[in-house]
């Protein structure tokens, strides 16, 4: 599948500030979460900004984002009607906790309730995010158990690894967050590496023979069907959309770029806690800032490893 | 509306491809073009047609793929266009009900005025049949000619898709596949026309019919030995005349 900026930044910007959001949320109903407004403006600032943000780049590769409102109304079908709809409710609990926060200084009684409906809505927008990918059956790396989990995963890792730096801009050091982080990074990583595996060793959905009807599977060489000639020279939109290749060499380079990456987050994460200096500080931004690149990288390549079945017509011979 | 129609006709329209006759000549996507440039869809845009990286939209494409291997190996053309599905997961992944299927025959459409151009039914679909327009910035797909075979302002005849009405070779059938009683239901039945993809449970209503199982030859080809020379009614046993001795044979 071809990795669209727009979407892969949406998707790891929104899932961040998913993920914050709903940290900061169940912090409040816990009763956890600091008063200060300045902080509070900054959190939902982070959060809000991450999720706005990643919405709107979504909305820069529609043909016509002027009608981008009509995407709410086919929930009782569509994965991305329900996270559209599901985003925009988001707002109205979120909104109001922030409003509490940052305007009150409260962040308890009701104004919690507030935080947790917002902590619940954002997993389950993030939840509806991966099921869009889950739902598309002509693309077997997409349409198994393993991708869900690993959307809200990756989701709570990331916005906890980036508030816990945003906090100790603030001079604080909340070493619970951070380590909630770490094991929330390590078992999305964990995760991760379990889908690569599970997706190398999958077994074809479909192959040329099952996409034309000819051949078989079975027979051997007799049995073989292969593209003699396309349909037309130049790559057509199909080709250019569902037919990104991205060679098997580079793609494990790739892997080991984002979990390295991720994997020394994970460390820096764990050693900052222990500094309340600016030492720590620094090992929590730059554990931000390595996060960000290893999730910008495995996304890109959830995107451009996926093979879609209409390759199975110009060329590939099994998905 | 992009949920599935709950009170369906049972009318099924859809097509027929014989695999066994095409012959791969592309007459019917180019008179699939021709029609649909001006039709429900229309314009099917042609971004930078003599330049570099041309991009066109079209609803028909024809594949050639080689089957087995050596001189058992044969040639097979292959069209490939929307199959109308009965469970077709580019309508209900649609989030605007741009989308849909048509309750009285089973057509799937796309509405330009609805459509938002977010390209997912486009993914959600394993056999191609939508192409995305970036000059109008929606998604097209095969009518199934619905400009013409419910025009009542054309000959009965020729209400037809424009793909079925051009084959040459008379490969393309077109008719209610929901009826078991019809022409191409019968076809389907005689012949062992099959769905694609099948795995994929969106239940295509259009069928392929397969290439015949091809007459055993029992002397390859490269074993014909030369013309004899002077043997006057001695068989011609190579080139032409070696060929017409083979096909009178038959």
């Amino acid at each position: 599948m071809h990795p669209a900026y727009s979407v892969i930044f949406f998707t790891t910007a929104s899932g961040a500030g998913y993920g914050a959001l709903s940290l900061l949320g169940i912090n409040a109903l816990f009763g956890h979460l600091p008063t200060d407004r300045w902080l509070g403006f900054a959190a939902m600032a982070v959060a809000l900004g991450l999720i706005t943000g990643g919405l709107l780049s979504s909305t820069f590769h529609l043909g016509h984002p002027e009608r981008a409102w009509r995407a709410v109304s086919q929930w009782r079908s569509s994965w991305l009607s329900r996270e559209g709809l599901l985003s925009l409710i988001t707002f109205v609990p979120a909104g109001l906790f922030g409003i509490g926060w940052v305007f009150f200084g409260q962040t308890s009684g009701v104004w919690a309730w507030f935080g947790g409906a917002a902590a619940v809505l954002a997993l389950l927008t993030v939840y509806s995010t991966g099921m869009i990918y889950v739902s598309l059956k002509p693309i077997p790396n997409w349409n198994n158990r393993w991708v869900t989990p690993i959307y809200l995963v990756f989701s709570l890792a990331t916005g906890a690894t980036w508030l816990y730096a945003l906090l100790r801009l603030f001079g604080l050091n909340p070493y619970p967050l951070a380590v909630f982080a770490a094991i929330f990074g390590a078992l999305a990583w964990a995760a991760k590496l379990g889908y690569w595996r599970f997706i190398d060793g999958a077994p074809a959905t479909s192959t040329t023979a099952t996409a034309t009807g000819l051949g078989n599977d079975h027979a051997g060489e007799e049995g073989r069907v292969r593209l003699l000639e396309a349909p037309h020279l130049e790559e057509n939109y199909l080709q250019r959309e569902m037919g990104f290749q991205v060679a098997r060499k580079h793609g494990s380079k790739l892997r080991r770029i984002a979990l390295v990456s991720g994997g020394i987050a994970l460390l820096l994460l764990l050693g900052s806690g222990a500094s309340d200096g600016v030492i720590g500080l620094l090992a929590a931004v730059v554990a931000a800032g390595l996060t960000g690149v290893a999730v910008l990288v495995e996304r890109w390549l959830f995107f451009a490893e996926a093979k879609h079945a209409v390759t199975l017509y110009y060329g590939a011979e099994r998905i | 509306m992009t949920s599935l129609p709950q009170n369906a006709t049972g009318t099924k329209l859809g097509l027929v491809i014989d695999l066994d006759i095409c012959v791969g000549c592309h007459a019917c996507a180019v008179s699939c073009k021709e029609w649909n440039a001006g039709g429900h869809s229309a314009p099917l845009t042609d971004d930078k047609p003599y330049d570099k990286d041309p991009l066109s939209v079209w609803f028909n494409r024809i594949h050639s793929f080689e089957v087995g291997v050596g001189q058992e190996s044969r040639t097979v053309h292959f069209p490939r266009s929307c199959l109308h599905c009965e469970e077709p997961a580019c309508v209900t992944v649609c989030p605007t009900g741009a989308s849909y299927k048509r309750e009285e025959d089973g057509i799937v459409l796309v509405n330009a005025d609805t459509c938002i151009g977010c390209k997912l039914c486009s993914w959600a679909c394993p056999y191609g049949a939508r192409e995305y327009d970036h000059a109008d910035g929606v998604m097209k797909k095969c009518t199934l000619c619905i400009d013409r075979i419910h025009n009542e302002n054309l000959e009965e005849v020729d209400r037809v898709p424009a793909c079925v009405s051009t084959c040459p070779a008379g490969a393309r059938h077109f008719g209610d596949l929901g009826d078991e009683n019809s022409d191409v239901s019968r076809l389907v039945a005689e012949r062992a026309g099959y769905a694609l993809m099948p795995e994929m449970d969106y239940k295509p209503v259009n069928r392929y019919l397969p290439p015949r199982p091809r007459s055993s030859r029992q002397t390859p080809a490269t074993d014909y030995e030369p013309a004899t020379t002077g043997g006057g009614d001695a068989p011609a046993s190579a080139g032409f005349l070696a060929w017409v001795d083979q096909m009178l044979s038959r």
